[in-house]
């Protein structure tokens, strides 16, 4: 008998079994819950269970025509424009800082100068910084631009209503995570393979376009799907540099906003919670290995 | 009629123009990528083209340069700057020493604020560890165990915004002889409490309905990191102790958690971690309001609903000095386990 499952075995019982089973339906009734209020009419919401839909059972599919078309929460054109700038923020927000953190790890791993190592380290203690510490001097940065004394450094742009500052400081925040796992995946390809192309007469670019992009797939493949739901999934930095306005701020901005002064109309918010979980929803389920392996490499981000 | 005819009219153009809105900023943010990747091709194909001496140094700095430049804007000089304004008041004009982490301290508001913190940092690690590790030993032996281990995984996929609305909503309360909508208050009712209180507004209460909402989220990824651990642990470790007579709760704990017990610890702090700077839980269900206030929160709203730099600053320090130890012992401890694998 293997070891561990001798381990488990002396575990395994009808009543470990029931504690499973009690806790996977504890875990997913509030989502269940979410998913059956959306789908009701607003009369039946306001006045009855959710539980009611096994009795009950009358379901509509116009709170989302609602919330993401006509609104009632004091925006026009409802959810859409949201929903729209979270796909148009994450989709950049996880290509940038992949591709940058490629080519830095790429030159740290085998384009070797002197100090290489030390730029390696700082970077992957970089890590340790939380999003807190930048915040507000990266917003002033934005808004005023960088001076010493009387000198301008960086002058003010004025990139308000655009997604440029999000898209920044994403790309700026997932630096040293992407750079400290791609580098550990770089590094370890073949020696030979290398230097061979090196013989050849290849640049270090070629090296990098037509060598390491297409062997580092599954390494970029998990970086990028957690990157995309880390900026799909994230309130702080959206809310600090993109503001809560139609034309930029995500999904999770405007839900927040909702639920504080809104709490009300619980048909409208569920069904907009909803529509805001549905994208990670299907990358959990479509590329869960991938998904689980970046997860734990990452877990220390932010 | 004329109102029905209205409203249908009206639906048709707004919907047309989300639509035309969409294309619109889809196509900024694609172009952006193209941008994006058409100048490094460019800067590419021009680099690529040195040779001699210069060929490496310009390697370097062309694909090394951008990263750099990020990282020193982005996060090296703005850590400086903030450490700097922590000692200046609200406007950055003057410097005020150490008073604003006097004022951190040793007002009131800000001591709800830093024990409600450290409410979370104890409770909800521990409470999603250790139901993770039941789960992991339970689950394994299961029939559709990967059906478990997804529902309960599956919450880690969601926003914490999500979250909090999901579970707001189970918490939802109606005055006594209305029917109740939120889940906890329908059970209790049925359970025969007749008037349950608004569980959002009753302190302490709240504060750990709150953290639940946490340890639904974490849960999961304990148990699966957890999981993992254990199947890794080597055979003929448990079978020498099994031939010695280990059997049950004895090889639980002199086996399993002795050889598992670094990645609980690293579980444990990587929750303690997000605990710590997660702020979405609590601004989406309560706003901070009803004694519920915590570090990360109290920060963002400081910083940016009271506009007081200053003290924004001053939370922000001591949140990294409540963080650094936390992540740099998981860095070590995560870079060990792979060196020895």
């Amino acid at each position: 008998m293997k070891g561990s499952t001798a381990v488990r075995r002396s575990f395994s019982g009808p009543l470990g079994s029931l504690f499973v089973i009690v806790v996977t339906v504890l875990w997913t009734i509030p989502t269940f819950g979410l998913l059956a209020t959306s789908l009701r009419p607003k009369q039946e919401v306001a006045t009855t269970g959710w539980w009611e839909v096994f009795t009950h059972p009358e379901l509509i599919l116009s709170n989302y025509h609602t919330v993401l078309f006509e609104g009632g929460f004091g925006v026009s054109a409802g959810m859409m424009p949201f929903l729209v700038n979270s796909l148009a923020i994450s989709v950049p927000a996880t290509v940038f800082p992949l591709v940058i953190a490629a080519m830095a790890a790429y030159a740290l791993a085998w384009v070797r100068f002197r100090g290489s190592d030390t730029v390696f380290f700082v970077i992957f203690a970089l890590q340790v910084v939380p999003l807190q510490m930048a915040l507000i001097p990266l917003l002033q940065l934005f808004s005023g631009g960088a001076h010493l004394g009387g000198l301008t450094i960086i002058p003010a742009v004025d990139l308000s209503g655009t997604y440029a500052p999000v898209w920044l400081a994403h790309t700026m925040f997932a630096l040293p995570l992407a750079t400290f796992l791609l580098h550990n995946f770089i590094s370890q390809l073949p020696r030979d393979l290398m230097e061979a192309a090196i013989m050849d007469g290849a640049s270090h670019f070629k090296i990098f376009r037509s060598i390491v992009l297409p062997l580092c797939t599954p390494a970029l493949a998990s970086f990028a799907i957690f990157e995309f739901l880390w900026v799909w999934n994230d309130l702080l930095v959206a809310l600090t540099f993109a503001g809560g306005t139609p034309e930029v701020a995500p999904m999770t901005v405007r839900l927040a906003q909702l639920s504080g002064s809104f709490g009300g109309r619980w048909e409208l918010l569920t069904a907009g919670a909803f529509l805001s979980l549905i994208i990670p929803l299907i990358v959990f389920f479509a590329l869960q290995r991938y998904f689980v392996r970046g997860l734990l490499a990452g877990s220390v981000k932010g | 009629m004329p109102a029905t005819l209205h409203v249908v009219a009206s639906a048709g153009p707004l919907a047309a123009s989300a639509w035309t809105d969409a294309g619109i900023k889809l196509g900024n943010s694609l172009g952006a990528i193209a941008g994006f990747l058409g100048i490094l091709l460019l800067i590419f194909f021009a680099a690529g083209r040195a040779t001699g001496r210069f060929a490496k140094p310009l390697a370097v700095l062309v694909m090394l340069g951008p990263a750099i430049l990020l990282l020193l804007v982005g996060l090296v000089a703005p850590l400086v700057r903030t450490v700097f304004l922590s000692f200046y008041n609200a406007d950055s004009d003057r410097s005020v020493g150490l008073r604003n982490y006097d004022w951190a301290f040793t007002t009131d508001s800000i001591h709800t604020v830093l024990l409600n913190t450290a409410l979370w940092l104890v409770v909800a690690p521990l409470t999603a560890t250790g139901l993770g590790l039941a789960l992991a030993l339970l689950v394994e032996r299961m029939r559709w165990q990967g059906l478990y281990k997804s529902l309960i995984f599956l919450p880690m996929a969601v926003s914490l915004v999500g979250a909090g609305i999901i579970w707001k909503f189970v918490y939802e309360s109606r005055g006594a002889g209305q029917p109740q909508i939120g889940l906890l208050s329908q059970l209790a009712v049925s359970l025969g409490w007749e008037d349950p209180p608004n569980w959002i507004l009753s302190q302490p209460l709240n504060n750990f309905l709150l953290i639940a909402v946490m340890v639904w989220v974490q849960t999961g990824f304990a148990m699966v990191v957890l999981s993992a651990a254990i199947k890794a642990i080597p055979d003929e470790v448990t079978e020498a102790a099994r031939l010695d007579g280990a059997r049950g709760m004895r090889l639980f704990w002199f086996i399993t958690v002795p050889m598992i017990r670094t990645t609980v610890v690293v579980v444990l702090t990587t929750v303690m971690i997000t605990t710590l700077k997660a702020f979405d839980i609590v601004r989406t269900m309560t706003g901070g309001n009803f004694g519920t206030q915590v570090l990360a929160n109290e920060m963002y709203a400081q910083s940016f609903t009271q506009f007081d730099v200053g003290r924004g600053s001053t939370l922000a320090v001591i949140l990294f000095l409540a963080v650094l130890p936390l992540v740099a012992y998981n860095i070590v401890q995560l870079r060990k386990e792979r060196e020895t694998r």
